[in-house]
């Protein structure tokens, strides 16, 4: 059993990155950043009062979501751009760009990591 | 400036509020010392000894607590409020004059010039000059709504085939919410709007910069976004003064990208909300005039909303 926990542990680390949902943003800045550009409109969203849109998917579970716009891979980094830049990434998307800063996609993308 | 001053009348932000405020008050106050001074008989006259209750029960004591001591004291009241709310039927003069419309479920508003003809048309959100009073001249063009901005002024209601008029000044530079406060169907609680007080050099370049037409396209994507707008047949409805655009069913959009929210009061104004509305109109706002134009691709849509975004 313990040879195992610790083959485990060598297996993770050998990953050399930390795991793909974790980031470093302030989630609970992120969550009044959402409110107040109502991103909500498009989105049902877990936690925001009010974001039943159905214009774009639902962000429920979003954390466990494999691929963003069922195109990119849902990593912190991705997500971050994709908040601000979605256009560049995917241009038939209807998601327009957002004028976040780093910070603020960064909170933006902790909340929605919060999202199981 | 916090959410609850943004709307509350307690918030007071200029004469008329101030009255209603003070009225408030005035009653809260008056109600509670006479609410305390029944208590305390009653409980007398439950927990005193006979004897020394007695004297509650004689016709001199029914008649003063019973018939002058109310008479008294509410047409007191009643005289003193009148007096204090007169000033919210006062007709001050030379006020700018603004024409506000209420429809399912938007306010439709008009600026008067001297001579009474509309020099800007804008929706559901009214600019005024600090410290000048304004006359709203509010009608309806559908059901009965009534114009509630609880910082600045008391309710009015809009009714049809009547103009009624409001004296408001606004004290203190702010945004202050209002809402309609009369049920006007099914999407009467998405039916908000904004007040905005400016100093009066920063109102007169507002109304300036209102009344010009539609600026330009800076690029290529905002002239697609125009363009789409004008072939998806949007001008039927919208007026975009510089375009095609001159219908008059739905709200002037010529400046649409510089007023604080979309859709009434009810959501933030920016690229994301504005296609988002366009695509689900009536996801957001069930039975209102606009359909869900979710009809062009995801770029089309954002060209749209970037157009009327840039629309300031």
């Amino acid at each position: 059993m313990a040879r195992l926990a610790v083959t485990m542990a060598l297996a993770l680390a050998a990953c050399g990155q930390p795991p793909a949902q974790a980031t470093d943003g302030d989630a609970q800045a992120g969550r009044s950043l959402i409110a107040r550009f109502d991103c909500g409109v498009c989105h049902t969203i877990p936690g925001i009062a009010g974001a039943r849109g159905k214009v774009g998917p639902s962000l429920d579970g979003f954390a466990e979501r494999a691929y963003i716009a069922g195109s990119l891979p849902n990593r912190p980094r991705v997500l971050m751009d994709w908040v601000r830049r979605a256009p560049e990434m995917a241009p038939n998307t209807a998601m327009p760009p957002f004028p976040f800063t780093d910070r603020e996609a960064l909170d933006v993308a902790a909340y929605l990591y919060t999202l199981r | 400036m916090s959410p609850h001053q943004q709307q509350s009348t307690l918030a007071a932000q200029g004469p008329a509020a101030d009255a209603i405020a003070t009225l408030w008050w005035v009653m809260l106050g008056a109600s509670a010392v006479i609410l305390l001074a029944v208590i305390g008989l009653i409980t007398f006259a439950i927990a005193a000894p006979p004897e020394r209750r007695r004297w509650l029960a004689s016709s001199r004591i029914v008649i003063a607590g019973g018939i002058v001591f109310p008479v008294v004291i509410l047409s007191t009241l009643l005289s003193w409020s009148l007096w204090a709310t007169r000033g919210l039927v006062a007709r001050p003069s030379a006020a700018l004059r603004i024409e506000v419309v209420g429809e399912q479920w938007w306010w439709r508003v008009t600026y008067l010039d001297d001579t009474g003809r509309p020099s800007v048309v804008t929706a559901n959100e009214i600019h005024v000059p600090v410290g000048v009073p304004v006359t709203l001249v509010l009608t309806t063009a559908d059901v009965i709504h009534s114009f509630w901005v609880p910082s600045l002024a008391g309710k009015l209601d809009m009714i049809p085939g009547h103009e009624n008029r409001m004296y408001l000044r606004a004290d203190s530079r702010g945004v202050y919410r209002g809402q309609c406060a009369e049920y006007c169907g099914g999407a009467h609680a998405l039916m908000a709007f904004y007040v905005v007080a400016l100093p009066p050099e920063a109102f007169e370049d507002w109304l300036t910069a209102q009344a010009r037409p539609a600026p330009e396209p800076a690029d290529d994507f905002l002239r697609r976004g125009r363009e789409l707008f004008l072939s998806t047949g949007c001008g039927a409805c919208h007026t975009v003064r510089g375009t095609a655009a001159t219908g008059v069913i739905g709200p002037d959009l010529t400046h649409v990208g510089s007023r604080t929210s979309l859709a009434a009061g009810i959501l933030a104004n920016n690229q994301g909300t504005l296609a988002g509305w366009i695509a689900a109109a009536q996801h957001i706002k069930p039975g209102n005039r606009m359909p869900s134009f979710n009809v062009v691709s995801g770029e089309e849509l954002r060209a749209i909303a970037a157009w009327l975004e840039s629309l300031r």
